[in-house]
């Protein structure tokens, strides 16, 4: 498949958003059961929230470029019975406006306990509402994930890893952003993202990998004797039915040279867990907030290209139909 | 239920690509607006159609066969490219079986082209909504034409007679008795799209003769000489020898 450009920065962006929200919300529940000390609500929270709002906003305007006709973008909220873009399409404005919530109920103060638990663990407004934005966060996830994962005929696509993968990634990149966050704030929650961070991108390269190798293995269940319905070991086509390109031959390749696509998925390995794990480790060791950017900076250049390996390993059974491309 | 349908005939084809012209010449004038062509006159021309026809050679010289291969949507029973779309613009009509796509509601997100496995659906250039074969669903109900005109744009120009239109679950239309008859084949059926457009394979008229029908000793064609008599000691069969 071609790699959208727009969809790249859609899912990366959202995905970093989505687990900043869920690090700092993490951070929170610690705090309440008083696991971790507790953070300034208008300094931390409020601003941790904001910017988990700039990159699910960012994500979301990088979304319209995809759509040839922006404008009608609202009726694709309609069909959320049967499309899984449907639903992402209702469940990211949902989870945004659930953590512009949490963050105005930590900007405004007015965070009223609602129950305690055991006389001691106060239990108040944010809380319940992060509850709810860190549900819908993870069916952001999943809608996302299935978008690809729902199309059996792109066989790389088709299996629970994809959700897997892209809920990892987002946790990954966002808890490296959280802890570029605390560092900068100078929290002792620091700590607790990056360790996060590197688990989960130690996770997420295992759960990678398991993917390539899957993608390596397949057969892919189309062949050019099931697309034309002749049975014979040698079909070679002669025309395309159009003598320069068309949808078909722009729509479905990525057009990159096979040195280009290997070079991509080698510099997504190392970009993506190595470097970042390093950086953090040493962030971790010399407590300097800039090596934690570096790591989610890395990290995140590395997923762009994860994520155009993504569409460019996706093989379409109509390619088939367009052997000489 | 009904569902209109094509039967495209794989040993009549030709590959003369009247139906490709006659469609875009049909469809570029119909009611989803025309068809783009972006740079026609100029280098890397790239045009949306509804039907193009492809060809391949099968097997290796000397033993190669050409095979021309039209192909569109297939209407597909069971189509993928429906459920996945997010605005409800990709349908399928209940009445016949078309499937089509609303231009009023396509946001021209290409998902339906993703998950349609034959490539039927192109995005238009222009318009940027999504465009794919409706079986001229503006023709073959327009009564102000000849009712033997009531057909798809390409099975019109057909000069071959390779294109076959009409309802694949009537079970005595033509369509329905060429499948049958004619071993009408789907393809990709590994997707269980169910597609309702078929294809009928290329034929060959051959007979086998097995060598012994050829040397056996009452060969019909030894009685066309006058064979010597055999000795008396010898065994004989009745018209084998002449007398």
């Amino acid at each position: 498949m071609r790699p959208a450009i727009s969809i790249i920065f859609l899912t990366t962006l959202i995905g970093a958003g989505q687990g900043l929200f869920l690090a700092l919300y993490t951070g929170q529940v610690y705090s309440t059961f008083k696991v971790l000390p507790i953070q300034d609500p208008l300094q931390f929270y409020a601003l941790g929230s904001l910017f988990a709002l700039g990159l699910l906003g960012l994500g979301l305007f990088s979304s319209f470029f995809h759509l040839g006709r922006p404008e009608r973008a609202w009726r694709a909220a309609s069909q959320w019975r049967t499309s899984w873009m449907s639903r992402e399409v209702i469940v990211l404005p949902a989870f945004m406006a659930s953590v512009a919530a949490w963050g105005l109920i930590h900007f405004s103060g007015w965070n009223p306990t609602l129950f305690v638990i055991r006389d001691a663990f106060n239990v108040d407004l944010a809380l319940v509402t992060g509850a709810v934005a860190t549900v819908l966060c993870f069916a952001l996830f999943l809608c996302t994930g299935m978008i690809y994962a729902c199309m059996k005929m792109l066989q790389e696509w088709a299996t629970p890893l994809t959700v897997v993968n892209y809920t990892l990634f987002g946790c990954a990149s966002g808890f490296t952003l959280a802890t570029v966050f605390a560092a900068r704030q100078v929290s002792v929650q620091t700590e607790f993202f990056g360790g996060w961070a590197i688990v989960l991108t130690v996770m997420v390269l295992i759960t990678r990998i398991m993917s390539l190798v899957r993608n390596e293995r397949i057969r892919p269940k189309s062949t050019i004797q099931t697309a034309i319905g002749i049975r014979h070991s040698h079909i070679v086509q002669k025309a395309q039915g159009a003598m320069t390109g068309s949808f078909n031959t722009q729509e479905y390749f990525h057009g990159a040279s096979k040195r280009k696509y290997k070079n991509v998925k080698w510099a997504f390995l190392i970009l993506v867990f190595p470097v970042p794990l390093c950086l953090v480790l040493a962030g971790l060791a010399t407590n300097l907030w800039g090596l934690y950017l570096a790591a989610f900076l890395v990290q995140f250049a590395g997923l762009f290209m994860e994520r155009w390996f993504f569409f460019a390993q996706a093989n379409h059974p109509q390619n088939l139909y367009y052997q000489t491309v | 239920m009904k569902q209109l349908a094509l039967v495209i005939d794989l040993n009549v084809c030709v590959g003369c690509h009247a139906c490709v012209t006659s469609c875009k010449e049909w469809n570029t004038s119909g009611t989803a607006g025309f068809m783009a062509d972006k740079n026609p006159f100029h280098k890397d021309p790239v045009g949306t159609f509804f039907n193009r026809v492809q060809t391949f050679e099968v097997g290796q010289f000397p033993e190669t066969e050409t095979v021309h291969f039209p192909k569109s949507c297939l209407h597909c029973e069971d189509p993928p490219c429906v459920p996945v779309c997010p605005t409800g613009a990709s349908y399928k009509r209940e009445s016949d079986g078309i499937v089509l796509v609303d231009s009023e509601k396509c946001i021209g997100c290409n998902y339906c082209s993703w998950a349609c496995p034959y490539g039927a659906r192109e995005l238009d250039e222009n318009q940027k909504i999504m465009k794919k074969c409706t079986l001229c669903v503006d023709r073959i109900y327009d009564e102000s034409l000849p009712e033997n005109e009531r057909k798809p744009a390409c099975v019109m120009a057909c000069p071959a007679d390779a294109r076959l239109f009409g309802d694949v679950n009537d079970p005595d239309s033509d369509v329905s008795v060429a499948i049958r008859e004619r071993a009408g084949y789907q393809l990709m059926p590994e997707w269980a799209t169910k597609p309702a457009n078929h294809y009928l394979p290329r034929r060959k008229a051959s007979i086998t003769i097995h060598e012994d029908e050829l040397v056996r000793s009452d060969n019909p064609l030894k009685k066309e000489h006058k064979l010597p008599m055999p000795d008396d000691d010898d065994q004989t069969f009745d018209d084998v020898t002449s007398w």
